[in-house]
């Protein structure tokens, strides 16, 4: 076996992996900081008001990275659960089952951020097209795989069945990414995300690609500790965690 | 990889492939009811719905809005540089609302062919520049014409 594959090996085992966290968490920590002073100067800050918008446009700087997040972390989340059911990898079902909350997070967060911003340059908070309403179909598969999870008493059973759940919902994600594309919305198309150049001028769009980075690394961050919970929690009777409570 | 490992594999494969095939169909099907608005040909050539209200997209053309009296009513020619339809609506119109601007209304046509709106939201498009640049793209868009 070749030296990475054995690292991935090793870190399926919870104590190799909760140790390894533990160390890794403080240096992750410190850069999502930094980027998220860097981002939010540089976009609330040094950035100049838009043509159109003016200061309004800055909302992007949070509403764009959730909602790329809210996709990011779906994805993870099934990909997850696909080598959780294929190879019965423990920690791909942790990652897979505490995913969710956090990727619902994300997209409420792209939704209500949308919406504050809809209303003045819109001229509503809500409407039903494409983009609006996949984008809510996904805020509900999230709290279902989260519902679903808690239902289910055996956490085996329990990360496979929402495995598969995850799966399902996997045909939402490309109709939210291709919504604005495919049908006539009222949402923009796509800025950034395309083959083209982003229609967008540089002193903008850095920080809002630091921002994006800032997102990743705060999902990171937020999941690696959600993993270590979780994994204290379903080990609480091995020895490991014993000696870790009481050396 | 075991052979149970790759049935697992291509099993998930194939109920993913199965979805996505599934609702591609669906959505197919359902496309009209999909789009969000109408464009102005489609209404100038009476694809909209007659009798009921529906969503009417297209750009505001330049130098047409009209604001007959004091109120809040107002006049405007909407296209989509083929044909062209009258709006006439009463009421605020959002930030963005400009001549030159795309915007989404709902409403109805009355018999003189004028779409009287219930509603205008205005239709952000996906460029962002500080208004220097904008400026200068003016200038060298006008230069070149």
């Amino acid at each position: 076996m070749n030296p990475v594959m054995k690292w991935i090996h090793l870190l399926g085992s919870p104590p190799y992996f909760y140790r390894f966290s533990g160390k890794l968490l403080p240096w992750l920590s410190v850069l999502c900081i930094i980027l998220f002073v860097w981002g939010l100067y540089g976009g609330l800050v040094q950035a100049p008001a838009d043509y159109q918008q003016s200061d309004a446009f800055r909302i992007i700087y949070v509403h764009v990275p959730s909602a790329w997040m809210s996709l990011f972390v779906y994805v993870t989340m099934a990909v997850a659960g696909a080598i959780g059911i294929i190879w019965h990898v423990k920690m791909a079902e942790i990652v897979c089952v505490t995913s969710a909350p956090i990727g619902a997070v994300f997209t409420f967060l792209a939704l209500l951020t949308g919406s504050i911003w809809g209303k003045p340059m819109w001229g509503t908070w809500w409407v039903w097209d494409a983009r609006l309403t996949s984008e809510l179909i996904l805020l509900f598969l999230y709290f279902g795989v989260m519902a679903l999870y808690r239902a289910i008493e055996d956490k085996r059973m329990a990360a496979r069945a929402v495995a598969i759940l995850a799966l399902v919902g996997l045909v939402n994600i490309p109709i939210i990414h291709y919504s604005v594309e495919w049908w006539s919305t009222l949402h923009q198309g796509p800025t950034v995300t395309k083959f083209d150049k982003p229609s967008m001028d540089a002193s903008m769009l850095i920080p809002l690609l630091v921002m994006a980075l800032a997102f990743q690394l705060y999902y990171c961050i937020v999941l690696l500790l959600r993993m270590r919970t979780e994994l204290v929690n379903r080990e609480r009777n091995s020895k490991w965690v014993n000696d870790l409570v009481s050396p | 990889m075991k052979t149970i490992r790759k049935q697992r594999l291509f099993l998930i494969i194939a109920m993913v492939a199965a979805i996505m095939g599934a609702v591609a169909f669906a959505l197919n099907a359902f496309n009209e009811n999909l789009m969000y608005f109408y464009s102005v040909t489609e209404t100038v050539n009476g694809k909209a719905p007659e009798q009921q209200a529906f969503r009417l997209g297209g750009m505001v053309v330049k130098g047409s809005v009209k604001r007959p009296g004091e109120g809040l009513t107002v006049f405007f020619d909407l296209t989509d540089y083929q044909s062209s339809v009258t709006v006439n609506y009463t009421g605020i119109l959002p930030d963005l609302f400009r001549e030159g601007q795309g915007i989404i209304s709902t409403g109805r046509l009355n018999e003189k062919g004028v779409f009287i709106a219930d509603e205008v939201l205005a239709k952000h498009d996906e460029n962002y520049m500080p208004p220097e640049v904008a400026e200068s793209l003016k200038t060298a868009k006008s230069q070149a014409d």
